[in-house]
């Protein structure tokens, strides 16, 4: 027989590609990330009010107050809905419409970010201005559009943490009395919280790393916003917006930016994934 | 409240959630459908366009779009399936494997933007590429290889065992018995990956205006830049060029990638069948 190790280690290389390449993304990031940071001072660089360029001073303070206000709206509004349409289309869904909505989710994933955008723009931005008032460029409509992004992400893992519920723990809340919400409520939801939470902490990473649409929407304006209504930018928006002609400092500034939210967002994965190792129901 | 009129509020509140998520799609498509595809013809996908955009065709973003996917997807498929056949027949379950299924995972985590920047370091910059359909397809491959990792993965697990056996039982090695009978097996399934990575590729923004770059002009080389629909589209929309071209791109984006994911669920439908 022939020997087949050489294949065999040739492989094994290649699996490392993803490895490889997220080392090689922390690496090149924190390289032109860091020098940024260390000269301007890390307390200096998240807490400072000043992004002004030219004057050489980096504060991403007001951004990243944008992007706070944005993801907690997105999730205020995402959350809710995409746990609903999870359990709808677990537990109460008959089997037909569910596999209709189901495909449809999964579209909903695809749908480019700057169609999403493009749609805030010319729906939500105008029904902002008119119902609400203010600009309509907002944090309102950045978060609905984001809440309508998240909502595949949230609703599919979801689904899969209750579908994962034996059928034993249904049958027996339901033999000793309880009604379908009570169940639903009292039972399964407990019984697949980890798959639920590292669903939310995933929709939250979309919801912080979306950059197109939200740009489109949120008016980017840069300052801290006070109110629902205000515009503002994220730290997305302000990496997109200035890239283009970025240069020297500024550009390192703009991946200092950049390396905040891959730690950031990275983190928050690492949580969630170690979640979603743990079997649903296992905790019940 | 008495617990059946609990569960009839709750099954309406979940059914209205669950309809709300339906209509958004129907929406958004329909909206945008509506719109856009009275403005498609032939002349605007194979015609140049003409002043910035406010008329003519988008044939140099058709053209850059299929460039840049093309490149993403030939180098991340043999990636791809290697790392999948390696973690689904070659490994047992340990240290290695947990650190590929980690990184595979946490990269399908990472937003697009960052993949941008890392791509405008990497390729752009220290590789001296340029903006450029290379620089614009490296970075769009490692972003759309979890995606083919994972469904290869799961194609080539799902292949029989009863497959394998029968061919060590005839004397095949473990090479040929991937070669020649798994992966044949995992087709569909691997293809149902690589067709979502080129929806991906073709709706990708972020990742690709840093790296491939904004130039209108058709592509004469990998190294040439080139704006891809998507990215035109943005530009039409954010910059009040046209809103009739606009919708004209979008509509385009938007059946490509629909048909895109039709195809690629209909293969992964076919081995459902065959397994069930």
């Amino acid at each position: 027989m022939r020997d087949e190790r050489p294949v065999e280690m040739l492989l094994g290389l290649v699996a490392l590609s993803t490895t490889t390449a997220l080392v090689l993304i922390a690496v090149f990031i924190f390289i032109e990330g860091v020098p940024v940071i260390a000269r301007v001072g890390p307390a200096q660089f998240l807490l400072g009010r000043r992004w002004a360029p030219d004057a050489g001073s980096f504060g991403i303070f007001n951004m990243l107050a944008g992007t706070v206000w944005v993801t907690v709206g997105a999730l205020c509004l995402g959350v809710p809905l995409g746990l609903a349409c999870a359990i709808f289309l677990s537990e109460v869904a008959p089997r037909p419409l569910a596999r209709m909505l189901k495909p449809a989710l999964e579209l909903l994933a695809a749908i480019p970010s700057v169609v999403y955008g493009f749609m805030g723009v010319v729906v939500l931005v105008p029904l902002v201005r008119t119902t609400l008032g203010g600009p309509g460029f907002s944090v309102l409509a950045a978060s609905a559009v984001l809440a309508v992004m998240i909502l595949p992400t949230i609703t599919s893992i979801t689904y899969d943490s209750l579908r994962a519920v034996p059928d034993s723990y249904r049958e027996g809340s339901l033999a000793l009395g309880a009604g379908r919400w009570q169940t639903i409520a009292m039972v399964l939801m407990p019984a697949a919280r980890p798959g639920i939470l590292a669903g939310v902490i995933l929709g939250t990473g979309r919801a912080l790393g979306e950059t197109m649409a939200v740009l489109m929407v949120a008016g980017n304006a840069l300052r801290a916003p006070t109110s629902p209504l205000d515009p503002v930018r994220t730290l997305t928006a302000n990496i997109a917006l200035e890239m283009g002609y970025a240069q020297g400092e500024h550009r390192q500034a703009l991946l200092a930016t950049g390396l905040v939210l891959f730690v950031v967002i990275m983190a928050a994965n690492s949580v969630a994934l170690a979640l979603s190792s743990r079997r649903a129901g296992e905790g019940g | 409240m008495s617990k059946d009129r609990a569960d009839r509020l709750a099954i309406t509140a979940l059914g209205l959630s669950g309809l709300l998520t339906g209509a958004l799609l129907t929406l958004i498509v329909g909206h945008v459908l509506a719109r856009g595809l009275p403005v498609i013809d032939a002349a605007f996908l194979l015609t140049a366009p003409e002043r910035m955009g406010r008329a003519g065709g988008i044939f140099p973003s058709v053209v850059g779009t299929l460039a840049v996917t093309a490149l993403a997807v030939a180098i991340a498929t043999p990636l791809g399936v290697m790392t999948a056949v390696y973690l689904a027949e070659y490994t047992r379950e340990g240290f290695f494997v947990r650190l590929c299924r980690f990184a595979t995972a946490a990269l399908a985590g990472i937003p697009s933007i960052i993949f941008g920047l890392f791509g405008f370091v990497l390729f752009v910059i220290r590789l001296g590429l340029g903006w450029s359909v290379l620089s614009g397809g490296l970075t769009l491959a490692i972003m759309i290889l979890p995606i083919i990792i994972r469904t290869a993965e799961e194609a080539i697990r799902a292949v029989p065992r009863s497959w394998r056996e029968i061919s060590y039982a005839l004397g095949g090695t473990r090479w040929q018995t991937v070669t020649r009978v798994v992966l044949p097996g995992a087709l569909p399934g691997v293809l149902t990956g690589v067709m979502l990575g080129v929806a991906r590729s073709v709706g990708e923004t972020a990742a690709v205006i840093l790296t491939a770059g904004t130039t209108l002009r058709l592509p004469r080389s990998p190294l040439d830049p080139v704006r891809t629909m998507a990215v035109h589209f943005f530009i039409l929309a954010r910059e009040g060029i046209s809103m009739d071209q606009a919708y004209g791109t979008a509509a385009v984006l938007i059946l490509l990638i629909l048909g895109v994911n039709f195809v690629a669920y209909w293969l992964l439908g076919r081995i459902t069948a065959r397994r069930g």
